[in-house]
């Protein structure tokens, strides 16, 4: 290390010219020069301030990387650089963090903070890469960081950071699969995207999330139909394939008579008798099944809408369109991809080798489709060996009796061919055609035969194995070929080709009686020097001459078998033995002797030549699996058409139904806009919040409405608002020119159904709401604390007079009923009032008052707060205290303190602490002051004035301000007596940490829809015995922390608010009460910190 | 879906790789390289080859192998059309797509990948893209960064990937308009031994370069659309307007693209423009062989035959040629038997032949088969399926553009049996 200093400063002197040092390689040097100096100099370069220098490094280490050199040992020196401001640094560094974060999870932790800002930055490119990034770091650490950052982008106005929010949940999935049950939610969402740029990529979450939840599918049928074609080529590949499956699953086959019909026509061209009877039966038993078949529409859309995207230049998209025509199309409508596919021949060999594949096993099923191509599957010299011999098997499926002749002349060019493994193809390929096609069997048998005289001893042998397949369907005519292969024994090497030969003449011996005791004389002499497989037809040879003519052979044949008995290899000691004790009568062998004869000398079924692409097209077409013929990892089975139709109407798309208000008309025609449609992705968090008591409303009748509807709906005219100005939509036109007028309009016409229960001069007081949230807002405004936008400023304006207006209405009819919403509260509120132990001064009793009415009279007394939450005083819980010093750590003095609740006098971000300090001893303790604050960055603290003096046995009672900047961390700080210091720390529940605030019920569902995603933390809990009444619930709530209640139209529901004391961010709290002793925990807030241990400590709480 | 991709040259070292998800480990480019020893030769290595635990599809371009590794089911054309595109894009960057560049721009090729891909799903494959987010290295940009410190990372947001037409950049700005369309038309033909065609069939592609400013709207209308049976566009053309007016309407890409390509099958006549006289014959008895071709014009309307170059793979048992051109030069390679004779322009008035000698190793016996001959050529301003373009007019933009169209006939996979 002490040679490192100079080192870098000699680089650093120079860097400024660019030297070529730079350039070369770090890692190759580095043989000689120990671990732990490798990569110093890039260490020094990363540390320094210098982009161009810090850039440098990275490129050299991305270079390592790239070259797959272990570039670990870096992570802690490129980490630091993460939120780096040259934008080529900062990828380089993304680069390297993905692919190291793995294995440095503890420090690839530091950086998640940065793409937790960039989740939240105003560029929708900005939001997007940082999910990106922060979904490519596989650490399981992160994982809930994760689901809730796709959560909130999967409802992000933008379609490109929804986009990637859609490949972030493969990600995740692959990280954790226990997340599959919400990342299929977020799915289904995604899966609801009208945009293009989603569509794709969602759905391949979708495969490679949930493939089996076909379900989900339904619903978006006809929309993902009706996009494909504007779908990005990739998405294209994945959303049809996943289509084809589907349609497999919910229309019926389209040719369930007529492919049976052709299937056994074709059959008969290979001559399998047993197939062809099965056939007939399956055929007959389709018949009487049979049913008018009428194609599904939605069947129809599918295919119509894919058959333009076989123009596609995307070979893949081609080849997904081919095989989604080859599994669903009607027979006469398949033909059309037959010219697509043939021109994918042109592209690339590798294409080509992946098309044949396919156009191979098409051929076999649909011959006729590719007949008319078939020139273009002639082979040409140049193509590479597995492309030729592709092309053969082609070429061999789509031989018929008509063509064939031509075919056959090609293969003699193909024969002469210089590659000689391609020539054996093609010999094997004129079996076959000889084996299918009856009119050309001896054509093709004669040209083999003249094959035999090749001096390509491969060729001969392959010749022969093809012979003798041949003659074993018609042997009695072909004596003559028999000797003429008899004699090539003398010169042919190639062991199958002898083995074959050496069959031939066993199974035939009869009609070669001369020759064949021969052959045996010269195998014999030369069975030491063969191959283990002419070994073995050597002896069954001669097993077979010895049943056969045994006056010729006895001698040879026992020869043969005391020759293998001492073969080396045990497999033909065992055959020699066995075919001894078998043939060679002794008084042992028993009866299996007689039949010997039969047993050897049995007619054998002919050989089936066919083609090795039979039955693959079980496997979907143009997978993997299907190439390689057997089942790759994650491979979805292509399912069997089903016999019923399942219910067709699963795919209808209703038209949600929003509310019962009274422009109804108007805004039905709304929604039928694709603008508003677009937007509906967007705003789904904010329905979901509404969507509940909005349903409760309506049941209770349409006249109560008012209330919630009118803040469901409210949101959406917001949304709409938005939308304007932003300007990313086009909006009506109409619209535009009524919206001077339409603040005002809004305001009325939600209050329309609560109208019907007013009396005019109510009507009155809801203009003067109305005049008030304009006042209010123009105050805000002059206090700066609307810091949003313009549009945004008019739109909270006419929304807050309207949910106002309606509020105030909702409040003037529910006046009849409200103690049973304000009854259990002002129980809360007293009975807590008699637990409060008297030390911290409880709050005044005006203020409870306040809160009370406040509640009750919400709409008319507190317009003016209703947009900027007021502060309220605390409401009342017992307070805990703890203990600061102990009596026996503070000599005597002991010091407690609690959390007031009260602001604190002088700084309103400052948490009052109330400290109780009493002397024990029995001397008067002087000065008591704090001193030497150490606070932790931002943390600031309030000191109480110094007590000059404390009897003994007196106590003292004084409050100090603590900012703890909104984190639970501790405040230190020394406390002083006269004589000594004492370290004492002070730390914060987190429920301490905030204030209550009050406000309305809209507000709050307003406030909340705005705080969801990432800031929304729910979690399920189970109430205790005691813990079910409305009023311990609410004791317990406040007890764990500083909350206001809020207002709440439904009872089984509370809700509470509060604002950090620090930053002043909302804290929102909703417990819901389901059957039986089953809740559930809502916090939204910004802070997901304080929002996360808030729900513990609440929790907690409530389980005590 | 992909999950890593390896480099490999033709030495067999993986000199890039890169993971985009969690890494695989190098070794498992060992069952390649098996797959490799096994095929004799580079273009026979199987597209596809299962291993254990992956399957490994690749790709052989410029005497590079791009090895995907993949762990699950996905279509291999999807595998393989993306490596190619990788290709393509790599060439669009670099100019060549070789290992010494690769390795020289190792940096921005790896930026490159990673934006082309995010966990395995192609995410932006569009050039102009690309090269919104990363800059082409040039000379002039890499003097200027080491002058100025800047990036080859494009500093303003890639917009493109946001508008609905993700082809073409925004703020394109030129001062001389121009539009230039390329017909070119490739023949592959199989002619037998007595000079008869037995295949023939034409791929045809337009090729354009449209330096327009603006968002231009161009409609390019064919004077015999009819031809046009069996056409795959580029993205940017709309499908219902050629399926309802044979008209092709799109918004071009910026700079160099492919409009179309088109292929004339087999079922069609098609002219072939030359012909080839051949007598090649090797004796039983003697060690030598004689060899003759000619080449000659025939059905190319009035245009004349340029850049005929002839191949000719000759058989193992040839040991050297002996041979006098009437025009161009030749060479044989004695190691690879492969016979090049560059013809150059065909004079009908002068045929090019190429005659002479083949001596044979002594004692083998004659090859069983006559070398095929390849043959290229070309032919300007003449598109041989007949195609031609009727007019081509701009929407959406005021300038006058410059226009110009360009007509070539190719040979493709020419071959000529003997």
């Amino acid at each position: 290390m002490a040679a490192s200093p100079a080192y870098g400063e000699e680089k650093g002197g120079s860097s400024s010219l660019g030297e070529p040092e730079y350039g070369h390689d770090p890692a190759s040097g580095g043989i000689f020069s120990s671990d732990y100096k490798r990569h110093d100099d890039l260490k020094e370069m990363l540390d320094s301030n210098k982009d161009s220098l810090k850039l440098e490094a990275m490129k050299r280490i991305v270079a390592m990387i790239a070259r797959g050199k272990n570039a670990s040992d870096l992570f802690p020196a490129v980490v630091k650089n993460v939120a780096c401001k040259n934008i080529e640094v900062k990828k380089l560094v993304y680069v390297y963090l993905v692919r190291y974060a793995e294995e440095q999870q503890d420090l690839a932790l530091l950086s998640i903070s940065t793409f937790q800002r960039g989740l939240k930055d105003p560029n929708q490119l900005i939001r997007a890469s940082a999910l990106r990034v922060l979904s490519s770091i596989r650490v399981p650490i992160i994982v809930p960081i994760m689901m809730l950052a796709i959560k909130e982008a999967a409802s992000d106005m933008s379609p490109y950071v929804r986009k990637t929010a859609a490949h972030a949940i493969p990600k995740l999935y692959s990280l954790d699969s226990d997340q599959k049950d919400q990342l299929i939610e977020v799915i289904e969402k995604l899966l609801a995207d009208k945009t293009t740029l989603v569509a794709g990529s969602v759905v391949m979450a979708f495969e490679e999330v949930c493939p089996e939840r076909i379900d989900l599918i339904h619903k978006n049928y006809r929309k993902l139909c009706n996009l494909l074609i504007d779908v990005e080529e990739w998405g294209q590949v994945v959303i049809i394939n996943m289509l084809t499956r589907y349609a497999r699953t919910q229309f019926l086959s389209p040719n369930q008579n007529e492919s049976l019909l052709e299937e056994s026509t074709e059959k008969a061209f290979y001559g399998s008798e047993e197939e062809d009877a099965k056939d007939t039966k399956a055929e007959a038993a389709s018949l009487a099944k049979r049913k008018p078949y009428v194609m599904d529409p939605d069947h129809r859309l599918l295919l119509r809408n894919t058959k333009p995207l076989l123009q596609s230049r995307n070979a893949a998209v081609v080849m997904a369109v081919a095989q989604l025509y080859f599994h669903l199309a009607p027979k006469a409508e398949v033909g059309v991809i037959a010219k697509a596919l043939v021109r994918l021949l042109r592209s690339h060999s590798e294409v080509q080798y992946v098309v044949l594949q396919n156009v191979a096993t098409m051929s076999i099923k649909r011959r006729g489709m590719f007949e008319p191509y078939l020139k273009s599957f002639y082979i040409r010299s140049t193509d590479p060996t597995q492309i030729k011999i592709l092309k053969l098997e082609v070429l061999t499926n789509l031989a018929n009796e008509t063509n064939i002749s031509t075919i056959l002349r090609e293969f003699q060019t193909y024969i002469r061919s210089m590659d000689k493994d391609f020539v054996a193809a093609t010999i094997q390929a004129i079996g076959r055609c000889a084996t299918n096609i009856g009119k050309v069997r001896d054509t093709c048998l004669n040209g083999l035969v003249q094959l035999l005289s090749n001096r390509d001893e491969l060729v001969v042998a392959e010749s022969v194995v093809v012979i003798k397949k041949l003659l074993q369907m018609q042997p009695a005519q072909h004596s003559e070929i028999i000797k003429h292969m008899a004699k090539l024994t003398d010169n042919i090497q190639v062991p199958m080709a002898r083995a074959s030969i050496l069959w031939l003449i066993g199974e035939y011996c009869e009609h070669v009686p001369k020759i064949a005791p021969d052959v045996l004389r010269k195998m014999a002499k030369s069975f030491t020097n063969e191959e283990d497989i002419v070994k073995l037809q050597v002896i069954n040879l001669a097993a077979k001459l010895y049943l056969t003519n045994s006056k010729q052979s006895k001698l040879l044949t026992q020869y043969v078998l005391n020759l293998a008995k001492y073969d080396q290899n045990y497999d033909i000691r065992d055959r020699a033995r066995f075919i001894r004790q078998l043939i060679v009568p002794t008084e042992k062998s028993g009866a299996l002797n007689k039949y010997a004869k039969k047993l050897f000398l049995a007619q054998k079924p002919a050989p089936i030549l066919e083609s090795s692409f039979k039955d693959r097209d079980h496997f979907q077409l143009g997978s993997l699996s299907h190439l390689l013929n057997a089942k790759a990892v994650g491979y979805q089975e292509l399912p069997d058409w089903p016999d019923e139709a399942p219910d067709p109407s699963v795919r209808n798309v209703e038209v949600p139904e929003w509310t019962k208000c009274t422009s109804r008309e108007k805004r039905k025609e709304k929604v039928e806009k694709p603008f508003y449609s677009d937007s509906e992705g967007e705003s789904g968090p904010t329905e979901s919040a509404d969507s509940e008591p909005e349903s409760v409303s309506e049941e209770s009748g349409s006249s109560s409405s008012s209330s919630s509807s009118s803040s469901g709906s409210e949101e959406e005219e917001e949304e709409e608002e938005e939308e304007e100005g932003s300007g990313e939509q086009s909006e009506d036109k109409e619209e535009e020119e009524k919206r001077p007028k339409r603040k005002e309009k809004e305001g009325s016409r939600k209050a329309d159904p609560g109208r019907l229960s007013l009396q005019p001069q109510e009507e009155e007081e809801e203009e003067e709401g109305a005049k008030k949230a304009r006042k209010k807002k123009a105050q805000q405004g002059r206090k700066g604390h609307a810091d949003t936008s313009s549009e945004e400023a008019s739109a909270s304006e006419s929304s807050s007079s309207g949910s106002d207006s309606g509020s105030e209405a909702e409040a003037k009819r529910r006046k009849a009923p409200p103690s049973s919403r304000a009854g259990p509260k002002e129980i809360s509120l007293l009975d807590l009032d008699d637990f409060t132990p008297p030390p911290p001064q409880p709050i005044p009793s005006s203020s409870i008052v306040s809160t009370s009415l406040v509640t009750d009279l919400e709409g008319l007394t507190l317009t003016d707060t209703s947009l900027a939450p007021a502060m309220l005083s605390p409401a009342f819980s017992t307070v805990r205290t703890y203990e600061l010093l102990h009596r026996m750590a503070g000599e005597g003095l002991s010091v407690e303190y609690c959390f007031s609740r009260r602001p604190f006098p002088g700084d309103p971000h400052m948490v009052a602490v109330q400290i109780q300090i009493s002397n024990n001893t029995d001397t008067e303790v002087k000065s008591l002051r704090v001193s030497e604050p150490k606070p932790l960055s931002g943390m600031r603290i309030q000191e109480f004035p110094e007590i000059e003096c404390l009897a003994p046995g007196d106590t003292a009672s004084v409050v100090m301000g603590i900012d703890f900047c909104d984190s639970t961390q501790a405040a230190n700080f020394q406390l002083c007596t006269h004589t000594r210091h004492f370290y004492v720390s002070i730390q914060p529940p987190v429920g301490e940490l905030m204030a209550p605030v009050f406000m309305s019920e809209n507000e709050f569902k307003k406030e909340q829809g705005k705080l969801a995603g990432m800031s929304e933390i729910t979690e399920k809990l189970t109430l205790p015995e005691k813990c079910r009444s409305d009023h311990a619930i609410v004791q317990q709530v406040t007890l764990a922390a500083n909350v206001g209640r809020v207002p709440c139209g439904a009872d089984n529901e509370y809700r509470f608010a509060a604002k950090t004391v620090t930053s002043g961010s909302l804290v929102l709290i909703t417990l819901e009460r389901r059957e039986g002793a089953a809740a559930q925990l809502t916090v939204n807030s910004e802070k997901m910190v304080i929002g996360t241990m808030l729900v513990k400590d609440i929790i907690q709480s409530l389980a005590q | 879906m992909i999950h890593s991709l390896f480099l490999i040259n033709a030495s067999g070292d993986i000199f890039l790789e890169k993971h985009w998800k969690s890494v695989v480990s190098r070794s498992v480019c060992d069952y390649f390289f098996e797959a490799q020893e096994r095929a004799s030769e580079a273009e026979n290595v199987p597209p596809v080859i299962p291993t254990p635990h992956h399957y490994l599809l690749s790709v052989y371009r410029h005497k590079i192998f791009f090895v995907a590794v993949i762990q699950s089911e996905v279509p291999p054309l999807f595998v393989i059309e993306f490596l190619h595109r990788v290709v393509d894009t790599f060439q669009d960057y670099f100019g060549v797509c070789s290992e010494v560049m690769i390795k020289d721009n190792v940096v921005v090729v790896y930026e490159v990948l990673e934006e082309m891909l995010d966990n395995g799903f192609p995410l932006a494959t569009e050039s102009n893209i690309l090269k919104e987010l990363i800059k082409p290295p040039t000379i002039l940009r890499t003097v200027v960064n080491t002058i100025t410190g800047s990036t080859n990372v494009g500093d303003q947001l890639p917009t493109g990937q946001l508008s609905v037409v993700p082809w073409r950049r925004t703020g394109v700005k030129y001062t001389n308009n121009e539009a230039y369309f390329d017909v070119i038309e490739e023949i592959d033909a199989i002619i037998d031994k007595s000079g008869s065609t037995i295949t023939a069939e034409i791929q045809g592609v337009v090729d354009a370069c449209v330096k327009l400013t603006g968002m231009p709207d161009l409609t390019l209308s064919f004077m015999n659309p009819r031809l046009l049976d069996d056409v795959s566009f580029h993205p940017c053309v709309r499908f219902k307007r050629w399926e309802s007016e044979r008209i092709l309407s799109f918004i071009p890409p910026d700079g160099n693209f492919r409009l179309l390509s088109y292929h004339v099958s087999a079922q069609n006549l098609v002219a072939i423009p030359v012909y080839v006289k051949h007598n090649i014959s090797f004796r039983d008895s003697s060690s030598l062989g004689r060899f003759e071709i000619t080449v000659g014009p025939k059905q190319t309307m009035g245009k004349t035959v340029e850049g005929v170059m002839v191949t000719s793979q000759m058989p193992k048992g040839v040991l050297n040629m002996t041979l006098t051109p009437s025009q161009g030069t030749h060479i044989f390679d004695p190691v690879t038997k492969l016979l090049s004779w560059d013809v150059g322009k065909i004079n009908p008035q002068k045929l090019p032949s190429l005659k002479g000698s083949v001596s044979l190793q002594a004692g083998t016996s004659k090859p069983d088969e006559n070398p095929t001959i390849n043959l290229q050529f070309k032919i300007q301003q003449l598109a041989i399926s007949g195609l031609k373009v009727n007019r081509l007019d701009m929407y959406g933009e005021k300038y006058k553009p410059f226009k110009g169209i360009k007509y070539m006939t190719k040979a493709g996979k020419f071959q000529v049996r003997t």
